[in-house]
């Protein structure tokens, strides 16, 4: 999948370790939003026309349109629906979560 | 070269030799002869920078903060409640380590209005995590904008830093002042160097971030430390200076004559001068009189000061400032380092210039006599009131 | 000039892993104009829901450099960091505003007006969810007549919001801005196609982008785009564009789609009685009188 990754962090050990001032590199993810879903949104890939409506209108923009079909980040979805709720053709199913 | 300028005018030569790539300022008196010469100086091609006309003080400090971000070298100039409008974004700058300079001249606060010199503005932001220094006259403080580039940028430092110099006194009174040569500037003054947190596109930051009651401690922590820490680089880029141009300014504080002193006086700013000669001529008398020129009020050179006043019998502190409900805000410092000494002089807070009002010699003579009797005398003494108290 | 559309958008993400709300309008803004705008962005940020869901030490959701501003400073640093690139002579970059309705409407307006006035080569996107979000819902300068927000209550007395949204579009305008636009998340591509422009103006240009919030509307998180689009449809927002100093009506409905519908899908609006929607729809109106007289239609 393409895109940005979840980043090996280590909290500093020491206040050297720390940055200089309130800065930290940008592309540093260090915790997932998986937990946040109560529904996931499941693709129906034959049905799927790619369409991209869904692709675009992310608020998360989770949905990967690199490949052959439509894979989705399941570490950043927050289940909002979205997705679901805009395609038109009706292929993408909102399934509760088990926790 | 030697000229006849302003304060203001010694300000606008010490930045156009610094080199800064922006520079974003408001109008405020008496700052603004400062501004109106960097402008002709970007406007005749002597300064090659960016002269931002920013809409107002919080802009003015905003706009150097984005300056700064990218690794551009930012300089900004402002007083009283300007500086006050701007406060919000102080901190900012300072926890995000970015070594803008600015010029303050130092002015009265209203309200009652006043436009003339006390030090009430700066005082304000003493907590802000910005250095603040104090000149004596016009000289210094066209030394103090080179010097403030060098120390703010410092790897080890990397904090904004504040020159204050007093409003009229020395913003608009005309010495003759040595203006350095451009390459010996570029020599002791290099280019910005990019430092590891401010934006690149090849290494993008984020910056300003947020820390929560899980990491905020620490940075702060970090930041106090290298405040601190600061003062070793405060004091060899003065030697430095001195090496380079021939002039020194004893990098926290100056002593004068405090050695075998019984007492002494400690001045911020311009009335260090007047102070300066009531002590020749009461040395002349053979009294055992000495002066304390206080540089730096952050950091705050407590350790120094200690060692400088461990032997003195009275300490007096010239606030131009108060802290309503207290005391003068330098008076509290300098009891505060003062305290941890086994025997502790007596200490007393000359307060006075409120609002531009004149200290003159004979002021600064009774405040000497005052503290060489053995009468004794209220703890926080106003200077040359015009009415009884 | 590029025509994105979702085929041909880049697949890559520049804001990523925010802790925005689900169905947040605001991020989805964000993300597309970030998409567009590409990796030599710089991103100025004020206090607000999208700078305190992306820099949460360690957590960094903008791939690109990017800033918190002051609440107030979001013209004066994005105007900052461009003249500071450019005395660097750092070319080929742009550099972004991202402000709320609060952060541009009220306390940023200053700041705004001096970019806008020194033409200062910034993008300035205001992202409109029409109150403070970020602090609790209170009303700003951009919440509508009729919102029930934390700070403009419904009950006996008021019907919530009793002032009309600022007309910030024309205000910038009057300025003589080199581009400003209004757009919707509810019309991803007519934004794409204004942000595109933005992007290749010299000098300020603005977007004032209308996002639905979840959160603080009342409204089930899938249907915000949705919203977003019946918001133009009912003629509450509009479509259009300020260039070389003429206004031009992107979109110009014959017939509005039902204001009603609109209203009551969400609960800042259920407590509206007919005559509070009657002032509405009356607003409305008039502002759309003088749109049609007074703009161009393309």
């Amino acid at each position: 999948m393409n895109r940005p990754k979840l980043k090996q962090w280590q909290e500093p050990v020491n206040i050297d370790a720390y940055p200089v001032g309130s800065t930290c590199p940008s592309d540093h993810l260090t915790s997932i939003n998986a937990g946040w879903r109560t529904y996931r949104p499941v693709i129906d890939t034959d049905k799927c026309v790619m369409c991209l409506r869904c692709f675009l209108l992310c608020p998360d923009g989770v949905i990967d349109k690199s490949g052959e079909k439509l894979v989705i980040d399941y570490d950043y979805c927050k289940g909002c629906g979205i997705c679901a709720h805009e395609c038109k053709p009706g292929c993408i199913e909102m399934v509760k979560e088990e926790k | 070269m030697r000229k006849f300028i302003s304060g203001n005018d010694a300000v606008a030569e010490g930045v156009r030799l610094a080199r800064p790539h922006v520079i974003s300022a408001y109008p405020i008196t008496p700052q603004t002869i400062a501004v109106e010469r960097l402008s002709e100086m970007v406007e005749d091609g002597s300064l090659k920078a960016e002269y931002m006309h920013v809409e107002s003080e919080h802009s003015a400090m905003a706009a150097a903060m984005g300056v700064s971000s990218v690794g551009a070298r930012a300089f900004t100039a402002t007083s009283s409640q300007g500086l006050l409008y701007m406060a919000e974004c102080l901190p900012y700058a300072s926890g995000a380590r970015m070594p803008i300079v600015m010029m303050n001249a130092n002015r009265a606060i209203a309200t009652p209005w006043n436009i003339y010199g006390d030090q009430m503005d700066s005082m304000f932001l003493l907590n802000s995590g910005w250095i603040q220094v104090y000149v004596e006259d016009a000289q210094e403080a066209l030394d103090m904008m080179i010097q403030a580039y060098k120390i703010a940028e410092h790897p080890q430092v990397l904090a904004p830093m504040m020159v204050n110099l007093d409003g009229f006194v020395l913003t608009h009174t005309y010495e003759l002042v040595e203006i350095p040569e451009q390459d010996k500037v570029d020599a002791f003054l290099p280019p910005i160097q990019m430092s590891k947190q401010v934006m690149a596109l090849d290494d993008p930051k984020s910056l300003c971030i947020s820390a929560g009651n899980d990491f905020n401690m620490e940075f702060k922590i970090k930041q106090e430390r290298d405040l601190q820490n600061s003062v070793s680089v405060i004091e060899s880029v003065d030697h430095e200076f001195h090496e380079a141009f021939g002039r020194k300014y004893h990098g926290m504080m100056e002593c004068y004559k405090t050695e075998d002193a019984d007492v002494v006086l400690i001045t911020t700013g311009s009335i260090t001068g007047t102070t300066r000669i009531v002590v020749d001529q009461m040395r002349a008398e053979g009294k055992k009189v000495g002066l304390l020129k206080l540089r730096y009020l952050r950091p705050f050179p407590a350790e120094q000061l200690r060692i400088a006043l461990r032997d003195v019998k009275h300490v007096g502190v010239l606030d131009k400032n108060i802290s309503f409900g207290y005391e003068g805000t330098i008076f509290t410092n300098v009891n505060s380092a003062l305290s941890s000494l086994d025997t502790v002089p007596k200490t007393t807070n000359y307060i006075g210039g409120l609002g531009g009002r004149d200290i003159t010699k004979g002021n600064i003579e009774e405040a000497f006599e005052q503290m060489m009797s053995s009468d004794h005398h209220d703890k926080i003494q106003y200077m040359n009131v015009r009415c009884e108290q | 000039m590029i025509k994105h559309n979702a085929r041909n958008l880049t697949n890559e993400e520049f804001f990523y892993g925010h802790k925005a709300c689900g169905g947040c309008g605001e991020s989805l803004a964000v993300r597309l104009t970030m998409k567009i705008l590409g990796e030599r962005t710089f991103a100025a940020l004020p206090a607000g829901c999208m700078s305190a869901v992306s820099f949460i030490y360690p957590n960094m959701a903008f791939t690109t450099n990017a800033i918190i501003t002051p609440f107030a400073s979001t013209g004066a640093v994005a105007s900052g960091m461009a003249a500071g690139l450019k005395a660097l002579g750092i070319e080929n970059t742009q550099t972004v505003g991202f402000a709320g309705d609060g952060g541009t409407a009220d306390i940023g307006l200053q700041a705004l007006s001096g970019a806008i006035d020194r033409n200062d080569d910034i993008i300035y996107i205001c992202n409109d969810n029409e109150a403070y979000m970020n602090t609790g819902i209170q009303k700003s300068g951009l919440t509508p007549y009729g919102t029930k927000t934390t700070t403009s209550p419904a009950g006996k007395n008021l019907p919530g919001s009793i002032t009309m949204k600022k007309n910030m579009f024309e205000i910038v305008a009057a300025h003589g801005i080199q581009y400003a636009a209004t757009a919707s998340v509810g019309y991803p591509e007519d934004l794409m196609a204004k942000i595109e422009k933005a992007k290749n103006t010299k000098g300020t240009s603005y977007v004032h982008i209308f996002a639905p919030c979840p959160t603080g509307w009342g409204h089930g998180s899938e249907v915000t785009i949705e919203l977003a689009k019946q918001a133009v449809d009912s003629g509450l927002w509009y479509l259009a564009e300020f260039e070389n100093g003429e206004f031009i009506l992107n979109k110009n409905p014959k017939e509005f789609a039902s204001v009603e519908n609109y209203l009551m899908a969400q609960s800042r609006f259920k407590h509206l009685k007919e005559e509070d929607i009657e002032v509405i729809k009356n607003h409305r109106d008039a502002k759309w009188a003088k749109m049609r007289k007074d703009w161009q239609q393309k």
